[in-house]
């Protein structure tokens, strides 16, 4: 069980009142918001030992190495990566995805061959392939949801041929919530084709239940700190050590080097060879921060707390006459992102009346087009959940839902 | 026509939600001039990708004096209240306006038509339709 109540005093955003009201914040999806915790060590970094890492002979800079690389040991012991070095900093999860897409893409993919997403992918883990795709001429497979909502797993065995040299997937849908099994997925893609290669969008798995990349025996997983409570401008790439290893450097420059000579240059090992000059330390360290908070709980308790708030809201919003609920309705296999649309009302004016009493979603395509264009739905509101929402947040979702209704209904 | 201060007093159907004023309202759940033409000379749409707004205006022009004006116009698509409403209220402020006219309208002239304050995202919704009717008055390559 978690405290809410008591979570909720780590955030002080929480505390602050806009014209009088507090702040209803039900866009975790898009970026959380940062307990004193994850700040205080950010801060910790600023005033205490900044130097820059790596190569200062002095106290304060093999201070900030050590909390830079003690960073990287817990990211890798929170996803179950087998090595530290199995994770490679980058700005966000899109940069994550794009590393994969020019490095690895560089060297494996030639005309011919095949990539593969599904309809539900962010834009982050959709248009690097397709556009990849277009510049090596190469077949760009899209995997479609049932009406549902969910993956047909039997359609793997005609997506999957094989000339299919990867598979991106997220495990868990941005927009209508879908939590994807990827360990079954993973499974059955090895089995038709054991050199397709799986890169999973773990962006919004990872800050929302427990992952274990082992488990799912993926070959690549992406994601953001900033939304696990971490700052923004902070990404992970984890990747098995083999293919890390084969793959040529995706950006050029400082700390990712050995040796340079007039004409040559010798590369650093994985994961310095990826990350070229000098990252976002304060960043990482807070990165880091956010795994210690999270762990206090245990990702199996934050899973049930968002279950519990989504079957919740899923329930509450049911009552909204006019109001349909995009996606799967089993808070089983859904994460805590609601996507809604409400009968001849624009998301926008939704999203804009809610803010009167600041209750804060999202409206739009959530970055996820294809998703929407797919489903017909048009622009979809998209309320989301974290560790420190509460019951009565969704409370007043439900009564600024009626607000607007009575206005524009 | 009203002022900018008359507009700012009048009677609000929100107690602080002057975005939607009573004749935005009205203009987004009545809107006028909503339909095509018959016989259109030009008309033009665009697309908002963002939050899924589209709006096509279609027009129908005259000489008078040896000038272009707006005959008749129309608009379709579909958009939050504030895209609508402007779509709406601007189909009425041009109708008779000299083309060269049209073509100097800016984002102030649509805030002030719709006599309320946007934030910067919205004024993209409320913008929206002016952007399509001079691409339709382009289109008539005068």
């Amino acid at each position: 069980m978690m405290d809410t109540q008591k979570i909720r005093k780590d955030f002080p955003q929480l505390k602050r009142r806009i014209n009088g009201k507090p702040i209803t914040y039900l866009d975790s999806t898009a970026t959380s918001l940062k307990p004193t915790q994850v700040l205080a060590k950010m801060n910790e970094y600023y005033t205490k030992y900044t130097a820059n890492i790596f190569r200062g002979i002095y106290k304060t800079s093999e201070e900030a190495t050590a909390e830079y690389e003690a960073a990287r040991a817990k990211v890798a012991a929170f996803i179950g990566a087998n090595k530290p070095e199995e994770i490679v900093f980058t700005r966000n999860t899109s940069e994550s995805v794009n590393l994969v897409a020019y490095s690895w893409g560089k060297g494996n993919l030639r005309s011919g061959d095949q990539v593969a997403v599904t309809i539900m992918e962010h834009h982050s883990n959709f248009v690097p392939w397709q556009q990849l795709a277009g510049e090596k001429s190469l077949g760009f497979r899209v995997w479609g949801v049932d009406k549902d909502g969910t993956l047909n797993l039997k359609e793997l065995d005609t997506l999957i041929t094989r000339k299919t040299k990867l598979l991106a997937i997220t495990a868990v849908s941005n927009v209508i919530g879908t939590i994807n099994p990827i360990k079954e997925i993973v499974r059955r893609v090895k089995k038709l084709n054991p050199k397709c290669i799986v890169l999973v969008d773990g962006a919004q798995a990872v800050p929302h239940m427990r992952v274990d990349v082992a488990h799912w025996g993926a070959d690549f997983v992406a994601f953001s700190s900033h939304k696990m409570l971490g700052p923004t401008g902070v990404g992970v790439l984890w990747g098995r050590m083999e293919l890390l290893e084969a793959m040529p450097p995706f950006i050029y420059g400082g700390d990712m080097i050995k040796e340079v000579h007039r004409d040559t240059t010798v590369y650093n090992s994985v994961p310095h060879k990826f990350e070229a000059g000098t990252p976002h330390i304060a960043g990482v360290i807070g990165l880091g921060a956010a795994v210690d908070y999270l762990s206090v709980f245990g990702m199996d308790n934050v899973r049930s707390h968002e279950k519990e708030i989504t079957e919740y809201a899923l329930e509450k919003l049911a009552g909204v006459s006019g109001l349909q609920i995009i996606g799967p309705n089993d808070p089983e296999v859904r994460g805590g992102v609601l996507a809604f649309v409400m009968k001849g009302i624009h998301p926008h004016d939704i999203a804009q009346i809610l803010d009167e009493d600041n209750v804060c979603i999202r409206v739009g395509f959530h970055c996820a087009q294809p998703l929407h264009e797919y489903l017909a739905v048009g622009p979809t509101a998209r309320a989301s959940f974290y560790v420190y929402t509460t019951k009565e947040e969704i409370d007043a979702l439900v009564a600024g839902l009626g607000k607007v209704k009575k206005m524009l209904g | 026509m009203r002022s900018w201060p008359d507009l700012v007093k009048s009677k609000r159907c929100w107690a602080d939600m002057d975005m939607y004023r009573d004749i935005i309202l009205d203009h987004y759940k009545h809107p006028r001039n909503f339909g095509t033409l018959s016989s259109a000379d030009a008309k033009a749409s665009e697309y908002n990708a963002t939050c899924g707004d589209r709006i096509s205006i279609e027009i129908q022009c005259q000489m008078i004096n040896a000038k272009c004006q707006i005959k008749d116009i129309r608009f379709s698509g579909e958009g939050c209240a504030i895209s609508v409403a402007s779509a709406s209220m601007l189909t009425e402020k041009v109708k008779g306006m000299k083309v060269e006219n049209v073509l100097k309208l800016a984002t102030e002239d649509i805030l002030v038509m719709l006599g309320t304050e946007l934030t910067p995202s919205r004024t993209k919704c409320a913008v929206l339709p002016l952007e399509v009717l001079q691409k339709a008055v382009v289109c008539l390559g005068l």
